[in-house]
């Protein structure tokens, strides 16, 4: 079984000669599709106060190097599915910035036609199996594509995402008890964001390495730097390989942070803005990528403005897209309830 | 260029807000990010965060303002090299995305579509029905004092009382003390009762209705909140295996005296796994009571019986209605019987049943119709189970019509089942068959227009009088 990769508190400044075997190309490429999460976020989050977006919206930002890294270990066919909390995976993997958008405003246009909305949105294309919004029903889910992998015998590897809250939840052990057993090539990452919705992992459990809980059922794990991109990787593609291999489960507790409150409508009471300012000044992800492509001289300032206006234009032709698109018809409303 | 800083929507159910403080002044610098003011939601205060740069020109609501619109200009934020003067004028408005965006009221689509179906929007003051006509259920005696609150402080206040009363009383579930509640309703409860009687859950519903059960198998009586009831089905086994049946099969030993409460129902806009009312579906257990209070009034009343109760209770709130207000009796210890309905409004014509947020639809549709000349009796059940069927099956016998309303799916409904008791007891004095009033049987979309269509309306509650009225 690995050992933990790395603690959750502050990192010292990154040294670009500490960061052997990335390409430019590649570390341009993380900062661009976490850049894109962030200001895609940020725009959702501008819509909503707009009245454009509605009812429950949980945005993904400060957790972007999670779903980045992870990517980057994934291989065309694998598989993913979430919580909720779901606009950065589905753009990590490939879906379309438009689509997201244009569902989280209920436009025809959105993935589920307008009729999914910000927690629930599918892209069988993109192999993103959702978008739910019951704490910790995606777990067992995830298990069930891999049992499909496993079953049609395809090499594939289903990444299954779920928070430090829903890692309490009963069902996540009936999964890992299964899993284990029958060899499913599954990864279970736990985004250990420390907080489910107010509460704080400390006032959750007394079991607060996640990871380890597989051991009681023999599943091989690690904790990983979530704030760190390229740790991210690294970490998901020993993952993967051991899946890969017939080993069966693995489970990544990826240390991360969530900056905004847990869904629009949260107060924040629970923790002090001191926190998180901290967690942004010293640990963000997306500044950790810029600041090694600057100091190791792999980009110039204007290199990245570039990328930051390209991000800009993608995110605002998504919003006006997501504005342009028309309601779904009203027969909508009596379509896809049964095959 | 100038543009408007807009009062933002911070809650699915948000429609107003109070400005409650600026933390910046006129003239001050702002950054992305900086915190502009406080704004209080219908449920918390939020801080309200700057999405654009510039610098605060002049504060159009001052602080304190109750009742801001979501959208309106709250003030206006000057762009570098811009001064004061730039403020005096009317911020233009910017047509489309810009930069500045976030700033900018950009005429949505969607107002006025925003929230419920029907004209009155869902937080106009108490939608107090048009003066009811005697003969109605008096709940207290005619003369007793009362005072206006929220179904939210109603129930607040009824866990309170209990609480005080009876320390074995307890409260469990996510959220519920530090946090004050998901939707505020425990807000309070943990500095007046500690972390012994108000207690945070992990997210384990399984796991914690069960603790609860057993809590109540030994001697305790617990008050269950799930964060809403769509979450009740990871505990469904707990409350129908465990909780329902222990009374029977242990040949009256020994039952389960637990409140399970939470928001049933659809909320606005939070789509199919969020959206469900299961009043149907509780309604058909044995051994459990069922209750689902309409007015600040039934939610006080209910609660206390429901905690006092030896049975378990399942508590069906509902989130649209925790921010309306009604009128509550002062009286020491209020408490309304389970099985007992209450005639909302007397009426001749036609008679409507229906309970929970079902009652606005129906008592919006009576004064419309009384408009029209139709006088219809508007029955509030309030609980479902024991189900006060001859207080309908009265009613029936004098009007010969009766239509249902609930925001439940239509196969097994709860209108169902009243109307085949109706055909049963009062066949031969209907005048028209039984209209079974549902929400749409679909899960619940996500878009603000498919949204509405799912939902019951006035509009169809007023069609369906027509039809068995002959009109
Ligand atoms: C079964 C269930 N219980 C409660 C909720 C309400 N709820 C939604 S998200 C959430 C917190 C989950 O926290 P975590 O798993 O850490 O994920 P995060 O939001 O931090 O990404 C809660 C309690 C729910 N959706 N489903
Ligand atoms: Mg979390």
């Amino acid at each position: 079984m690995a050992t933990a990769q790395a603690a959750q508190t502050a990192a010292p400044a990154p040294d670009s000669a500490a960061i052997p075997n990335v390409s430019r190309e590649e570390l341009l490429t993380y900062y661009r599709e976490m850049l894109l999460i962030r200001r895609f976020e940020e725009k959702a989050g501008q819509l909503y106060g707009m009245g454009l977006i509605g009812g429950f919206c949980h945005l993904y930002i400060g957790q972007e190097a999670v779903v980045v890294g992870l990517e980057a270990a994934a291989e065309e066919g694998d598989k993913r599915v979430t919580s909720y909390r779901d606009h950065g995976h589905m753009l990590a993997c490939g879906m379309d910035a438009k689509g997201v958008m244009a569902e989280l405003t209920g436009r025809i246009g959105g993935y589920s036609k307008g009729k999914g909305g910000s927690m629930h949105m599918f892209s069988k294309e993109r192999h993103f199996y959702g978008g739910h919004g019951i704490v910790a029903a995606q777990v067992p889910i995830g298990a069930g594509l891999a049992f499909a992998d496993k079953y049609l015998d395809n090499g594939r590897v289903t990444f299954t995402y779920f928070g430090d809250g829903a890692a309490n939840q009963g069902q996540v052990y009936e999964t890992y008890n299964m899993a284990q057993l029958w060899s499913l090539p599954v990864v279970f990452v736990i985004e250990n964001n420390q907080y489910a919705m107010g509460t704080s992992v400390k006032r959750s459990t007394m079991s607060r390495t996640y990871w380890e809980r597989g051991a009681a059922y023999g599943i091989a794990g690690e904790e990983v730097d979530g704030m760190d991109v390229l740790a991210v990787k690294a970490a998901g593609q020993r993952a993967v390989e051991h899946c890969r291999a017939g080993n069966g489960p693995y489970i990544l507790e990826v240390k991360t942070y969530r900056y905004r409150g847990h869904s629009m409508s949260d107060p924040a009471k629970y923790r002090t803005r001191e926190e998180v300012q901290k967690m942004k000044d010293e640990r963000d992800p997306i500044e950790h990528v810029r600041s090694i492509l600057l100091t190791g001289n792999h980009a110039t300032e204007d290199d990245l403005k570039a990328i930051d206006r390209e991000i800009k234009d993608i995110v605002n032709e998504a919003a006006e897209f997501s504005k342009e698109s028309p309601e779904p018809d009203v027969s909508e409303l009596w379509t896809d309830i049964v095959a | 260029m100038a543009t408007n800083i807009l009062m933002p929507a911070l809650s699915p159910t948000m429609e107003e807000g109070t400005l409650a403080r600026w933390l910046k002044k006129e003239g001050d610098p702002i950054k992305s990010g900086d915190i502009l003011a406080e704004i209080e939601t219908d449920k918390a205060t939020m801080e309200f965060e700057a999405v654009d740069e510039g610098t605060l020109g002049k504060i159009l609501v001052p602080e304190g303002t109750e009742g801001v619109k979501v959208n309106a200009p709250i003030a206006v934020l000057l762009a570098e090299g811009e001064d004061a003067s730039a403020a005096e004028a009317p911020a233009t408005p910017a047509p489309s995305a810009s930069a500045g965006e976030g700033s900018v009221p950009i005429p949505s689509p969607l107002k006025g579509s925003e929230g419920r179906a029907e004209p009155t929007p869902a937080d106009t003051p108490a939608p107090v029905p048009a003066e009811p006509k005697a003969p109605v259920t008096p709940d207290y005696p005619e003369g007793t004092a009362t005072r206006t609150m929220t179904v939210r402080e109603a129930l607040r206040e009824a866990m309170t009382e209990e609480m005080r009363r009876d320390d074995t009383v307890f409260l469990m579930g996510e959220e519920v003390g530090e946090y004050q509640g998901a939707y505020k309703i425990s807000q309070g409860l943990l500095d007046e009762f500690g972390p012994k009687r108000v207690i945070d859950t992990p997210i384990t519903e399984y796991g914690f209705a069960g603790i609860g059960v057993g809590a109540a198998f030994g001697g305790l009586k617990p008050i269950v909140e799930f964060m809403t009831f769509n979450f009740a089905m990871q505990a469904m086994d707990h409350i129908i295996n465990s909780a329902a049946k222990t009374l029977y099969m242990s040949g009256g030993q020994m039952g389960c005296p637990i409140v399970f409460r939470g928001p049933n129902g659809a909320a606005a806009r939070v789509a199919a796994q969020h959206s469900q009312d299961y009043a149907a579906w509780f309604m058909q257990v044995p051994g459990l009571r069922v209750v689902m209070p309409y007015s600040a009034a039934d939610a006080k009343g209910l609660m206390k019986t429901a905690i006092r109760d030896p049975n378990p209770v399942i508590f069906l709130e509902n989130e649209i209605l925790y921010g309306r207000s009604f009128e509550v009796p002062e009286m020491d210890d209020f408490t309304i019987p389970f099985g007992k309905a209450k005639i909302e409004r007397a009426g001749s014509d036609v008679t409507l049943v229906s309970f929970g947020i079902g009652m606005t639809y129906a008592l919006q549709a009576a004064e419309e119709l009384a408009r029209q000349g139709v006088e219809a009796e508007v029955i509030n059940l309030r609980s479902l189970r024991p189900m006060d069927l001859p207080t309908v099956i009265e009613s029936v016998k004098k009007t010969n019509r009766c239509i249902t309303i609930e925001e439940g799916w239509p196969q097994g409904s709860v209108g169902s089942y009243i109307g085949s008791q109706i055909m049963r007891e009062a066949f031969d004095y209907l005048d028209a068959p039984v209209i079974s009033l549902t929400g749409k049987d679909v899960p619940m979309p996500y878009a603000a227009n498919l949204e509405k269509l799912a939902l019951i309306t006035v509009a169809e509650v007023i069609d369906a009088v027509k039809q068995v009225t002959y009109r």
